[in-house]
């Protein structure tokens, strides 16, 4: 456990940091110009060197900071987790530094990031898509893309003239597969959850 | 009368067997298929089960898993195929030699499965010609058998000849 005495030594001598509210592990808001700076004393002074999860949040269209990036860290010292919160300042092009350079294991994770919100990393040695391919327009993360994706065409030509395929919305008729988390493992297999209109019948209201 | 009758049954004398030739070259065919594992998720985990002892592929003549499609002639699909997938399985298909045979092995090759979503594609039949499907989530091996034999009824009945002549014309213009 991260004890009290050490988040306050943390915070009195990083004076950009400031503590967020969360419900589990020691969480700080970051601003994106110190975030470098956090995280390389982080590495190297800190103890917590071990970064073990990047990712983001897209607060929806609405919010008034649409993006924040999210940096998980473990401290092989103490023995737990901090998170670090980054605001992204544009809701249009948000983009935060990258720090790929101070910690490698961020490079995949930030292309991943990018891949599905849309977030650029200034500094990121290779920042492009990890998971979809290329040419694909979308961020399929973000709040107003549909889980069952939007016409688009495939990469490949030549395989499109043969095929005539494309990416296609997928039918979402009995709501998305999911499994239910409780329950004897028989009874809780990926299924639909909603069987009572299909491609022919229409969704009751 | 010429029967359809494959395997020899000795109504004839000494070492002649009377036939047709289209039987005769779906019955190699169907007992020599080169399987061409395209393990994409984890169907291909139940793939590999049924080529090891307990379940044995070999006894169908289908143990030779080739991964270089050019010496292949049956795709198995086993596994999600994603749209950044399927062009790989499209070109890879195109480069298996002709007379070549799919399979759409598990609910996820066949229809997308549970994965309604932006990222899979809803069946590998919108990207290559499908002949035996597969149901389970993943199917046991015993099912992946079961359309094997399936295919290879479907082998044995095919204009082999015909097909074979169709071929020629078009290749020679
Ligand atoms: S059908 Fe089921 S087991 Fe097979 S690849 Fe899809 S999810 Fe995996």
């Amino acid at each position: 456990m991260i004890d009290d005495g050490f988040i306050k030594s943390l915070l009195e001598k990083k004076g950009s940091l400031s503590r967020r509210e969360s419900i589990d592990c020691l969480t700080l808001d970051c601003p994106a110009d110190q975030l470098k700076d956090v995280v390389l004393s982080f590495r190297d002074d800190e103890g917590f060197d071990l970064l073990v999860d990047l990712t983001a949040i897209d607060h929806g269209e609405d919010a008034e900071v649409r993006f924040s990036v999210v940096l998980h860290f473990y401290s092989l010292v103490h023995r737990g987790y901090v998170r670090l919160h980054v605001l992204c300042s544009d809701n249009e092009n948000p983009s935060v530094p990258s720090v790929s350079d101070i910690s490698p294991a961020a490079n995949w994770h930030e292309r991943e990031t990018y891949d599905m919100f849309g977030i650029k990393f200034t500094g990121h040695p290779d920042l492009k898509r990890i998971l979809m391919w290329d040419e694909y327009p979308y961020f399929p993360l973000r709040k107003e893309f549909p889980l069952a994706g939007i016409d688009t065409p495939l990469p490949a030509a030549d395989v499109v003239e043969v095929t005539k395929a494309s990416v296609e919305p997928a039918p979402m008729m009995g709501g998305p597969f999911v499994s239910s988390s409780d329950g004897v493992m028989s009874d809780s297999e990926p299924r639909a959850l909603d069987e009572s209109w299909t491609e022919e019948m229409e969704k009751p209201s | 009368m010429i029967s359809d009758e494959v395997g020899y049954n000795g109504k004839v004398e000494g070492d002649v067997i009377v036939t047709k030739a289209d039987a005769v070259i779906n019955w190699i065919r169907k007992h020599s298929v080169w399987p061409m594992p395209m393990g994409l998720a984890c169907c291909a985990i139940e793939l590999m089960a049924s080529a090891a002892s307990r379940y044995d592929i070999s006894r169908f003549g289908m143990e030779v898993m080739r991964f270089s499609p050019r010496q292949s002639d049956c795709m198995i699909v086993a596994g999600t195929v994603t749209y950044k997938m399927a062009e790989v399985v499209r070109r890879i298909y195109d480069q298996m030699g002709d007379p070549k045979w799919v399979v759409a092995m598990g609910a996820c090759a066949s229809t997308g499965g549970m994965y309604r979503s932006y990222a899979v594609m809803q069946g590998v039949d919108n990207i290559v010609p499908v002949d035996v499907y597969i149901s389970g989530c993943p199917p046991r091996p015993e099912a992946l058998l079961d359309a094997m034999m399936k295919l290879q009824d479907k082998i044995a009945k095919e204009p082999s000849v015909g097909n074979l002549r169709k071929a020629k014309a078009v290749s020679a213009g």
